[in-house]
């Protein structure tokens, strides 16, 4: 979030009311908790007076400890709108300091202290029917969980192709759920393992490159809105494609969540 | 404020005197941009100030590169929660730069290649407190970092460092950039924790 470049877009009105609202910090309570794989988990949280928020849109978290020294990080926000309970999807890097107390210590009945929805830029706009392109790495598929089950849940006649590249089938997020949704008609998902894959495996095996980029996404001809959202190398590597492949810088929006590894 | 039952943080804390609250320190140099990163041609580059001057200035790389640079040693602290200590730029200051403009404004909001600005009271950038940097580390700026050209304002938080800036426009008005019109504060004071509108 520190400095983005693209084509500077008005806010929409929505965006623009949300930002006037003071972001206050609030009590939530964990409500459920879910493994997602060995490393993952999701936290559905109970927030009284949650304003909602768009597809897209992230919430910090902050963590005090007994000696009153507090933590924060950011989480995009895994629920539609609509969902009744906020879920987040955090995935654990072994030697950080947030991530392995939210998915090896919260359980439910925790209570943690959120503030947002943050963020107006990374956000779908359902009104709009440009054909989407969504492509995450690891546990950059969070986000696009939400735009997935809102594009459902309003009934939208977006096409969308999401491309999510991940390690191994043992890393994977959301597998069921992202199973069901490639059934639907104008949902394409396309999964690539980079670093190990079943036997039987009829995906993609390998790292994004151009190639591969330019056989899933929209071609830049359709004006396609693209979503890539991960860690920074793999969200560096995937936008460069991208521009590469034609496709306008303005209209290609970019979530780095931090951190080197590749998806 | 709630306890967060058995969090305990990491065993070593960062100098509180040294890091503003809410950051932690980092050895990366993390890069979060909104888009993709703009690859610039140096012999297409120039920088401008205008709007609220008697005449626009404009300078082409090599004017700017002859102006006298400077290499100085500041922490830099984002939004996103890292800050990082001790980062060694090279760049003109914005004191040579203004030198030659006379102006009244009082805001300035600085423009990048993708249409990326940031605003900022003219005061900030002025007293050597802001610079145009071409190095990191003693190495020219990579274009993830903002290369060719960044501003650097390490007393804000780092999203009004705008990376890839090609000109500053002064204002009579304050007029919010880019992540200020999307909830961000506008002012970003990382010691009072000034990162969303109203904090
Ligand atoms: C807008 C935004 C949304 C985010 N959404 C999510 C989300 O939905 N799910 C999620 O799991 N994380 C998300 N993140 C990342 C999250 O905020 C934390 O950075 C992450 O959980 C690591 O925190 P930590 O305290 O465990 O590690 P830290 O103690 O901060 O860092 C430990 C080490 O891990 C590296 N690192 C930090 N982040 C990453 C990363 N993402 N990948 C690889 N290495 C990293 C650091 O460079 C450091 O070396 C998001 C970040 C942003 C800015």
């Amino acid at each position: 979030m520190t400095e983005p470049a693209g084509a500077v877009r008005p806010p929409t009105s929505i965006a623009a009311g949300a930002s006037r609202r003071r972001l206050g910090w609030q009590p939530a309570t964990v409500a459920d908790v879910r493994w997602e794989n060995p490393q993952c988990k999701s936290i559905f949280l109970s927030v009284a007076g949650w304003p909602g928020h768009r597809p897209g849109q992230h919430l910090d978290l902050r963590l005090t400890a007994e000696d009153g020294y507090q933590a924060q990080r950011s989480y995009s926000i895994a629920s539609a709108p609509g969902d009744e309970l906020l879920m987040i999807t955090v995935d654990c890097l072994p030697d950080g300091e947030v991530s392995p107390y939210l998915v090896d210590q919260v359980r439910p009945g925790d209570q943690l202290e959120l503030r947002g929805p943050i963020g107006g830029y990374f956000v779908w706009d359902e009104s709009r029917s440009d054909p989407v392109t969504l492509i995450a790495g690891g546990s950059g598929i969070a986000p696009f969980r939400s735009f997935l089950r809102h594009h459902e849940v309003v009934g939208s006649t977006t096409p969308i192709r999401l491309l999510y590249s991940t390690q191994s089938s043992a890393s994977m997020i959301f597998r069921d759920e992202l199973q069901a949704q490639a059934s639907r008609e104008l949902i394409d998902i396309d999964i690539t393992l980079t670093r190990e894959q079943p036997a039987d495996w009829t995906g993609y095996r390998r790292r994004i490159d151009a190639e591969l980029l330019g056989m899933i996404v929209w071609p830049a001809e359709e004006h396609p809105v693209d979503y890539v959202c991960g860690p920074t190398g793999f969200v560096e590597k995937a936008s460069d494609i991208l521009v590469a492949l034609g496709h306008e810088p303005g209209r290609v929006l970019t979530e780095r969540f931090g951190g080197t590894r590749e998806g | 404020m709630v306890l967060s039952r058995g969090f305990r943080g990491r065993s070593t804390r960062p100098d509180p005197g040294r890091v503003p609250p809410g950051q932690y320190l980092t050895t990366d140099f993390p890069v979060l941009s909104a888009g993709p990163t703009p690859r610039v041609d140096r012999d297409q580059w120039t920088f401008s100030v205008r709007g609220e001057v008697d005449e626009p200035i404009t300078w082409t790389w090599q004017q700017f590169r002859d102006l006298p640079s400077e290499t100085f040693t500041v922490d830099i602290h984002c939004v996103t929660k890292w800050s990082k200590l001790d980062t060694t730029w090279t760049g003109v200051s914005l004191d040579t730069l203004l030198d030659e403009v006379e102006t009244a404004a009082e805001y300035a909001l600085a423009f990048s290649d993708g249409g990326y600005t940031t605003n900022l009271p003219l005061d900030d950038l002025l007293d050597g407190q802001a610079w145009l940097v071409h190095e990191y580390e003693h190495e020219p700026l990579h274009p993830e970092h903002g290369g060719p050209i960044r501003l650097l304002v390490p007393h804000l938080y780092f999203w009004k460092s705008a990376k890839w800036v090609r000109g500053i426009e002064l204002h009579a008005n304050d007029e919010p950039g880019f992540w200020e019109t999307y909830g961000y504060h506008n002012y970003g004071d990382p010691w009072k924790e000034q990162r969303y509108n109203g904090d």
